[in-house]
């Protein structure tokens, strides 16, 4: 069997490590790390010793440049010292392997603005999309419900019936890409999860249901082979029912929660071999 | 020559901000403009090629998708005004520091000393506005003068070609750093000048006690020895002003007070209101709970530690951060929040932060009346300090948990804001207590974080005044949150590590304060000033020492780990600096390039302040309770008082704070059948690999001050206690913290009612005293703010006497704890507690222009066995919903609970259990204390009924499926049939589109 090694990378105003790290756990990883980016850049931990990285939510930065701007800047200039090499460059040879890397909130932020989504056409470096202010204007703490494309490539959603149920907790989260970019996403069936109403049948593109005005109703993105995915809401953030905002209305509700069925779909993914 | 980059949003792309600043304009100072735009700019003043500058203009600071961006040209279109708002010199510019970075990753080097980045934002407005009313709208509305600037210039006098010259804002500072001498061999008058001129805020006696000190041979010999004369140095005379604060030293809490109450003519001498009433307490409670004493480090530390599992420990601390507040509410709140995450990080070894509590007090925001100079409206403040609590919180990855918004309008004077945080730490580490901590003779001081600038200066005596025409514009300070989250990454690995022996945070009173308190350990200390990283040069020795510079650590390194202890901070790009050592000399002792600047004995500057002597007299308000109007209807007024501001929803606040970020928040603030009922407490689930959990409530009445300060702080005590216990706190596992906020209370030609006040203050504190002895309640913490006043010319504003109680504990299995939405049709509805006429400065009756008599006592012995039973039946699984009473009483929690569950009820309300003769009104709208409204599913009634067998538990209804809150009386007759929809539309209406 294949050994499941998550890392979580910290450090610059990463917030969500922790509970990101656990959910690994939880979903049957072998070891969930949390490494503080200090330790890549000195060169004692490296990338390539992981099958399925994660850029958990937090304010890079402060988002002081637009939402994980300069913490995508940080992420293709660093260098690793003592080294020619660029941290870009592990990040670059993980891809290759067809390894798995899921980035929440401004994780997801961070991999459109380094271009590592959609990256429509193998080009990981371009910026293609954008993640932006909320149409209300203000950041949002509320729950969304996310009907999930059943034919979407996505490692993550595969097998999910409906949907999930998952917080949003952001202030630029609103998707945002040219006609031709929505079209290919389409196409691809790349929006693995679509904020939709409660049933999840129809996609919505009306506040509270849709929180920041997504285009197309767009939560969360994977690149064409499925392997790179991206999401404003939080899984890691409902792997137990009582993270679930109405646990003490309903007694039949399961004991796991919804986001957990992602990162198992990843674990289990490794797990048969890459 | 500095560069200048634009970057503004592609046509067609939305404008979040503009729409924002329109939309308020419109809404706020009925200024109706046909558009707006916004540009960011980016000044960059450092020597870079043009090539890098366009690397950076199309790299980190432009969004290709949606962004365009122009390099030393304009991108304005069409406007009619241009206003742009930047930072005045020298305050701190989050956004200009992330953009150096950023260019500095690029370019591969870093920037040369005095090189920097600095923003604005630049406002296009399209309408019906001129200069003079951009004026207006840029100093009243986009920018606070005391940290920004402007340029305005109109569409016909731009220059379309060139755009606004680049402008940078840098601190131009020439004066040479100079120690000067204070004579204080002068007269009484003179002394009091020289402590109102240099913002000392030190009384006359205080002014003797430190020049009698200076008079003394033994300490003129003293000095002689290390070439210090016969006068003060400036940097002497403001490390004794800091020490000697109010704000530090708590003078009137320690003041001797010679209270009379005339209605008994009792009168008593009270020596230190902090160690008669608040230190006893926790002592004599501990000693009573002996084996079961949950207290680990209260008083002594930056917070309060108790226990929470064998291997865990809880720390809570509470500050206000009132007086920054008033003057920059955005700086002053965000600065509020990160300041208390230090207390709470910096306690024993350092704790990981968990939550965070926010409670504000404000004066209503639709306040209409002309404001005296230098208040800001009411409005203003809110939205400033919900945003710098927003920022603050969210970008710091700590849940907003708990808080409060309430209103009076006297808090136009000063706001209140209340900024607490919860950490936990191992119960030991490396062998030794986590609580615990000493410097050692020989330890190296170490300052981390932050670097020294102007900013904050005299804010620890600025705060021990009233806000006043000489206020300080240096007092201001703007929070970085991403600095100080490195700064905490850091620091907790050091100290997983062990490569220190002690911490604190530099807040008030800057490294004066931090080094002299850790000097203590030892008994002295030596610090060289010029060591200290600045951010700008020309800093005299005396301004390093005292700088409230934010984002900063005193840390005592053994000279062992120093090695280790630098190298890890350079790896994580976190700044630390040796500036000395900690010594048993005895002496404060400062140097600047090698020669001595303070020689102050620690012994007179710790223990030296005289104390103050402060007259109460205690006379009761003459009152009286009010007739209701003969027209009185109790479904209007419960309709009224749900779309009163101390009652209604505070969603649209609640949600813009991340309450669930490290996913332990078990009970959120908002909860029920569609996620928007107000929870009573909050409970978070710390440890991924427990159910354990802790819960954290407070309560707070300041109206209850205007009839007696005694019972108010009796129901702050039991309010906080009771929402506490509603979602399932244990009431033996739990700690409360008081944070006094008060008006002047020392008798003065300013303060001619000073002795009332004062009697005020001593009451409250008799209550806390009596209640959390009552109760079994340790205090761990507390902090007060004793200056809330306004005073210009002849207008003085004196805020309520308010204080905060935070309560935190522990909840075995957050499995259990209940939530406060009725749940199930076919419910029963019980009200535990006995209802009084107790109206008195009740929610309804400031809703009627009145204050009545009648404040609601607490009976404690009754609350505590009520509490202790309402957890056995939480234990047993047994309550379906629970949520306390408090404003507006009994009606407003039965709406509460109906609409929040999506569920009606039906209520006979001559089955409320009443002490005397009550009509329907005073039964619905009395705040009597201690009283909980419960369902309980059917098949459970008899063990529930059965727990509160000899207690007041009165069975009042059922939950029904029809959409409606039915109230009855005894012969049937319909007091209140409201629907849920009307009754949550008139409590979601007011703060909605705050």
């Amino acid at each position: 069997m294949t050994k499941v090694n998550a890392i979580v990378i910290t450090g610059n105003g990463t917030n969500c490590e922790r509970e990101v790290a656990a959910a690994c756990t939880l979903a049957g990883a072998d070891r969930a790390d949390i490494v503080h980016i200090a330790e890549l850049l000195a060169g004692r931990v490296r990338l390539d010793d992981y099958q399925f990285l994660n850029l958990a939510g937090g304010f890079l930065d402060g988002d002081d440049l637009g939402s994980a701007k300069a913490g995508a800047n940080r992420l293709k200039h660093a260098a690793i010292r003592g080294s020619n090499e660029h941290l870009v460059e592990q990040i670059d040879r993980f891809i290759a392997a067809g390894k798995l890397i899921m980035g929440v909130c401004n994780g997801f932020q961070l991999m459109v603005k380094m271009g590592l989504l959609p990256a429509l056409s193998g080009d990981h470096h371009t910026q293609s999309a954008t993640l932006t202010f909320n149409d209300c204007g203000r950041f949002q703490d509320r729950w969304a419900y996310l009907k999930v494309d059943p034919a979407s490539p996505c490692i993550y959603t595969q097998g999910i019936q409906g949907g999930v149920y998952l917080p949003v907790r952001h202030g630029e989260g609103k998707f945002v890409a040219d006609t031709e970019t929505l079209a290919a996403i389409d196409a691809g069936h790349l929006a693995a999860v679509k904020y939709s109403d409660s049933d999840y049948r129809e996609p919505v593109i009306d506040f509270p249901a849709n929180p920041n005005g997504a285009m197309d109703a767009i939560a969360g993105i994977c690149d064409p082979t499925g392997r790179l995915f991206g999401l404003m809401p939080h899984p890691e953030a409902y792997v137990d029912r009582t993270q679930h905002p109405r646990w003490t209305r309903d007694e039949n509700l399961p004991a796991e929660g919804m986001g957990l069925w992602l990162y198992r779909n990843a674990v289990d993914f490794i797990r048969r071999g890459i | 020559m500095p560069w200048r980059i634009e970057v503004a949003l592609k046509q067609g792309v939305r404008d979040a901000r503009a729409a924002r600043v329109q939309r308020e304009l419109r809404e706020h100072l009925g200024i109706d403009l046909t558009a707006v735009r916004t540009l960011d700019v980016y000044t960059i003043d450092a020597d870079l090629t043009p090539e890098e500058i366009a690397a950076a203009a199309h790299g980190p600071f432009c969004d290709p998708v949606i962004q365009e961006v122009a390099i030393d040209a304009p991108l304005a279109g069409e406007f009619d005004i241009l206003i742009e708002v930047g930072y005045r010199p020298g305050v701190t510019d989050n956004v200009g520091r992330t953009a150096k970075e950023a260019i500095q990753y690029q370019i591969g080097r870093p920037f040369a000393a005095g090189e920097g980045v600095y923003t604005s934002v630049q406002y296009l407005l399209s309408g019906p506005v001129d200069v003079a009313l951009a004026e207006k709208i840029a100093a009243g509305f986009l920018a606070n003068g005391l940290i920004q600037r402007w340029t305005i210039v109109s569409s016909d006098r731009f220059d379309r070609i060139k755009g606004l010259p680049a402008t940078v804002p840098k601190v131009q500072v020439t004066a040479a750093s100079e120690v000067h001498e204070v004579n204080l061999d002068v007269s009484d008058a003179e002394l009091l000048a020289l402590s109102k001129a240099g913002m000392l805020a030190l009384n006359l006696d205080e002014m003797r006690t430190i020049q009698a000190y200076i008079r003394d041979p033994q300490v003129l010999a003293a000095r002689a020895a290390v070439g210090l004369g016969a006068l003060l140095t400036d940097c002497e005379i403001e490390a004794l002003a800091q020490t000697w604060s109010e704000h530090c030293k708590h003078k009137i809490f320690a003041a001797r007070i010679d209270y009379l109450d005339t209605t008994t003519g009792k009168r008593e001498e009270i020596n230190s209101l902090f160690k008669s009433y608040i230190v006893r307490a926790t002592k004599d409670i501990r000693a009573a709970q002996g084996k079961d004493d949950i207290c680990l480090s209260v008083f002594k530390d930056n917070a309060g530690v108790i226990r929470f599992t064998d291997d865990w420990s809880l720390v809570f601390k509470v500050e206000t951060h009132n007086s920054p507040s008033a003057l920059d509410p955005y700086g002053g709140a965000l600065t509020g929040i990160v300041g208390v995450n230090r207390d709470a990080f910096a306690t024993g070894m350092g704790a990981r932060l968990l939550f965070n509590t926010d409670v504000f007090c404000f004066a209503s925001p639709f306040y209409d009346q002309p404001l005296p100079p230098r208040l800001l409206p009411p409005r203003r403040i809110f939205e400033g300090v919900v945003e710098g609590v927003e920022h603050g919180g969210n970008k710091s990855g700590i849940p907003t948990v708990n808080g409060s918004l309430v209103f009076d309008d006297r808090f136009v004077g000063k706001p209140l804001v209340y900024c607490g945080t919860g950490s936990i730490m191992p119960a030991t580490l490396h062998g030794k207590p986590c609580h615990e901590k000493a410097a050692r003779v020989g330890d190296r001081i170490v300052m981390v974080g932050g670097r020294i600038g102007k900013d904050g200066i005299h804010g620890a005596t600025f705060s021990s005044e009233e806000l006043h025409e000489g206020s300080p514009v240096t007092a201001v300070q703007i929070g970085d949150p991403i600095t100080q989250r490195r700064m905490l990454d850091f620091l907790i690995i050091a100290r997983d590590r062990g490569l220190y022996s002690s911490i604190t945070d530099n807040g008030a009173g800057g490294l004066s304060s931090s080094i002299g308190e850790m000097g203590q350990d030892t008994g002295g200390f030596e610090l060289h000033l010029d060591r200290a990283p600045l951010k700008y040069p020309g800093l005299q020795p005396w301004e390093i020492l005292i700088s409230e510079a934010q984002e900063r650590m005193t840390v005592a390194v053994p000279p062992e780990k120093l090695e280790a202890f630098l190298t890890l901070s350079r790896e994580m790009d976190v700044e630390s600096t040796d500036l000395g050592q900690f010594t048993a000399s005895g002496y404060y002792h400062c140097l600047y390039e090698g020669k001595t600047v303070t020689w102050l004995s620690m012994e007179f500057l710790h223990d030296g302040v005289p104390q103050m002597v402060i007259p109460a007299v205690w006379t009761p308000p003459n009152l009286s309770e009010p007739q209701l109007p003969a027209d009185f209807n109790v479904q209007t007024a419960l309709l009224n008082l749900l779309g009163s501001l101390n009652i209604c929803s505070k969603e649209s606040v609640v949600r813009r704070y991340d309450h669930e970020v490290q996913a332990g928040t078990i009970v959120k603030p908002l909860t029920g059948v569609v996620n928007d009922g107000p929870s009573d407490a909050a409970v978070v689930r710390p440890l991924a690999d427990s159910y354990v959990g802790t819960v954290v409530a407070h309560g707070i009445c300041p109206r209850y001050s205007d009839i007696d300060t005694y019972p108010m702080m009796a129901n702050a005590i039991d309010e906080g206690l009771r929402n506490y216990v509603a979602v399932g706190g244990k009431i033996d596992h739990v700690a409360g913290l008081d944070n006094f906020c008060w008006c002047d209370p020392i008798k003065s030609d300013k303060t001619p009612d000073g002795e009332y006040k004062a009697a005020q203050l001593v009451r409250a504190n008799q209550a806390l005293y009596d209640y959390c002895v009552a109760f079994g309640v340790p205090l761990i913490s507390g902090k007060d703010s004793m200056k809330n006043d306004y005073q210009i010319g002849e207008t003085k504003i004196s805020i309520p006497p308010t204080v905060l109680f935070s309560v935190i504990g522990k909840i075995d299995d957050v499995r259990l704890a209940t939530t406060m939405d009725a749940k199930r049709a076919g419910d029963l509805v019980y009200l535990l507690g006995v209802t009084a006429n107790e109206l008195g400065a009740s929610e309804l009756y400031a809703q009627l222009g009145e204050l009545g008599a009648h404040v609601p006592q607490v009976d404690a012995t009754t609350a505590l066995a009520r509490y202790r039973s309402l957890n056995a039946a939480q234990t047993a699984g047994l309550i379906a919903s629970c949520h306390d009473l408090s404003d507006g009483g009994l009606a407003v929690a039965l709406a509460e609970t109906a609409f929040s569950g999506g569920l009606g009820m039906r209520i006979d309300l001559s089955k409320v259990e009443t002490r005397g003769e009550l009509s329907a009104a005073q039964i619905l709208f009395s705040e009597s204390a201690s009283r909980l409204l419960v369902t309980v599913h059917p098949e459970n009634q008899g063990r529930f009924t059965s727990l509160f067998a000899r207690q007041s538990c009165s069975l009042l209804g059922e939950v029904t499926t029809t959409a409606q809150l039915q109230v009855v009386d005894a012969n049937n007759c319909s007091l209140i049939a409201a629907s849920l929809d009307e009754m949550k539309a008139a409590w979601q209406a007011p703060l909605r589109e705050m």
